[in-house]
């Protein structure tokens, strides 16, 4: 005989997505926890372009408006490196529905939205240890901020804001494509025309001017100039803070519709 | 009163693309009882799986697991099964009883009823002693094993196993019939899908056998073992080249067509005259200079169902001898 009665249902209501989204973002958690050598080497890469672009290139790049490229920089790399950090929900994710985690979860009596809001939840978490890290070296290399903290703490918000937004976008592009190679490499892709054509390194006013319009559009340009704007006092903060803001609300509008909704289709 | 079918679908279909998985599958599964899917890669096992846990609405038709409908009320149904997939999904950077503790979290229980439902189902599984590792470390079979825990740990009335014992070696496989058979015991309903005749023989009440999205017989067992009629005729041939030949040569002596076999090399022919059948048929090959390594009259096993049932234009029941096709792929039908 089957004795107990099955479990009871309780999957729907804000309080079921929140405890299962808690449950599962510290699954996720644990196992970052437990694989170290992924939380040091996904450090490693912003620190070497922190120091790339400070010593190698750095010399050489002059930015109107800046007496140390270092200032420019950091802001730059951070809005780099909360994208990098958002592409590991591709591949995380890609790696759960192809191993079967996923439809485990999904055969479960919890709230389905829990289970990419876990995942996003999760990814950023790390993606604020990554930028406390990036800041941290930035410091020693000579970054200083000019303006005052509840500046720099909304720019360091905004970033982890787009970085969340971004995350979603990821987490659409793993289900898109599904293996786990696939989207690392998709990722990596579709990342990196963003990253460069852009204020990430240097001003768009040195581009040509198809490539000009095309970075001076983009969000991560409206991302690291608002950052910028904010740590650094380079001109009014509030339009630029503002456009980073719909930029990533937007994206995260989007893309987590989108994600949601491909995610009852897999 | 006999209770109503724990396990209902009408008439599912499901297409991917241009690809009909599924093309109008029914099927009932009593309460307590083992239903063994049967079917190759392809046939459409694991949508039929998938749908009936919630994973995949159908296009068209039904399904229900204890009175409740896999799309309406998707969370009552889950609530009520176990799923047990190809792959153990279970969580390597975990330990065994981090993993089912979760999973007995995410079905509402609490933390103190997770972790002693956790700790029930290790015992059960013969894994208490490895309950604190890294799932890591674990082989093969305890990785299975422990994927079926987490299917159990919901107290599930219907038990979904896709699957099940796929990549395991022989005897990890006979340890995983064991728990089943105990599951079985306890009046869990089990709906298990296997490409393992043998598999299905040893677990299964019923035997549903499916085949290009179609289920193209149910039965007991011994039912289906009827159906290829008395005992079965095997001839093994010498060249591989001689399988059409065979199948040309023993048409019309048997109680049925002989199908042919490419894996086994040989050809199988159902018969109900045993010994003169025998005679006739080493007659016939004698003269046609065939070579041959073995000629031998056994009992029908499950193989022979499923090769006489997947038989395109050959159905089971029909006495009509066909004449052999030609071309190769008229005898691609060996269940690998």
């Amino acid at each position: 005989m089957v004795a107990a009665p099955p479990a009871r249902v309780r999957s729907h209501g804000p309080i079921a997505f929140g405890r299962d989204t808690v449950l599962i973002t510290h699954r996720h958690l644990l196992r970052m926890w437990r694989t170290p050598q992924i939380m040091v080497l996904s450090a490693i890469m912003p620190i070497m372009f922190v120091l790339l672009f400070r010593y190698v290139f750095g010399g050489s790049i002059r930015v109107p408006g800046y007496t140390s490229y270092v200032d420019f920089l950091i802001p730059g790399i951070l809005v780099q490196t909360v994208i990098f950090g958002a592409s590991s929900t591709a591949v995380g994710l890609a790696d759960d529905v192809s191993k079967g985690v996923t439809d485990r979860f999904r055969s479960l009596p919890i709230h389905r939205g829990a289970i990419l809001a876990a995942r996003t939840l999760a990814d950023v978490m790390r993606l604020t240890y990554t930028v406390a890290l990036l800041i941290g070296v930035g410091l020693l290399v000579g970054f200083r901020m000019h303006t005052d903290v509840l500046s720099v703490l909304a720019g360091l918000g905004i970033a982890v804001f787009f970085g969340y937004a971004c995350s979603w976008l990821f987490a659409l592009l793993a289900l898109a494509v599904r293996d786990t190679e696939t989207a690392q490499l998709a990722a990596f892709l579709v990342t990196f025309p963003f990253v460069f054509a852009a204020s990430t390194f240097t001003s768009t006013a040195m581009m040509p001017p198809w490539l000009r319009t095309f970075a001076d559009a983009q969000p991560v340009t409206k991302v690291a100039d608002a950052l910028r704007a904010l740590m650094e006092g380079t001109g009014s903060a509030s339009g630029p803070a503002l456009s980073a803001l719909i930029w990533s609300a937007g994206i995260l509008i989007v893309a987590s519709s989108l994600a949601t909704w491909r995610f009852r289709r897999i | 009163m006999s209770d109503p079918p724990i396990i209902t679908a009408e008439a599912l279909v499901k297409s991917f693309g241009s690809t009909v998985a599924l093309a109008g599958v029914d099927l009932e599964v009593e309460r307590g009882t083992v239903l063994g899917l049967l079917g190759r890669n392809g046939a459409g096992k694991t949508t039929l799986v998938r749908i009936l846990s919630t994973l995949l609405a159908p296009d068209v038709g039904h399904a229900r697991i204890a009175g409740a409908d896999v799309v309406r009320d998707a969370q009552t149904v889950r609530s009520r099964i176990g799923l047990a997939g190809q792959f153990a999904a279970v969580d390597e950077t975990l330990t065994g009883r981090e993993n089912l503790e979760l999973v007995g979290r995410l079905y509402g229980l609490g933390r103190r009823e997770a972790r002693a439902r956790a700790g029930e189902v290790l015992d059960r599984l013969t894994l208490a002693t490895a309950a604190d590792r890294l799932v890591l470390t674990y082989s093969g079979g305890m990785r299975r094993r422990l994927d079926l825990g987490a299917s159990l740990i919901g107290r599930p009335l219907v038990l979904i196993m896709d699957e099940p014992t796929t990549g395991l070696d022989p005897g990890t496989r006979i340890e995983l019939w064991k728990f089943i058979d105990e599951l079985v015991r306890e009046g869990t309903t089990l709906l298990l899908t296997t490409q393992y005749l043998e598999e299905a023989d040893r677990l299964a009440d019923r035997i549903a056998v499916i085949e290009r999205g179609r289920m193209i017989a149910t039965g007991s067992p011994s039912e289906l073992k009827q159906r290829v009629g008395g005992d079965v005729l095997e001839v093994r041939s010498a060249n591989f080249g001689d399988l059409d030949r065979l199948v040309t040569l023993l048409s019309g002596l048997g109680s049925g067509p002989p199908v042919a076999d490419v894996r086994g090399q040989r050809v199988t022919l159902p018969v109900s005259d045993r010994v003169s059948t025998l005679f006739a048929a080493a007659r016939r090959i004698e003269e046609s200079s065939i070579e041959i390594d073995d000629l031998s009259l056994r009992r029908p096993s499950l193989d022979d169902v499923f090769l006489a049932l997947t038989s395109p234009g050959r159905p089971a029941e029909s006495g009509t001898p066909t004449s052999p096709r030609n071309g190769h792929s008229a005898y691609e039908r060996v269940v690998a």
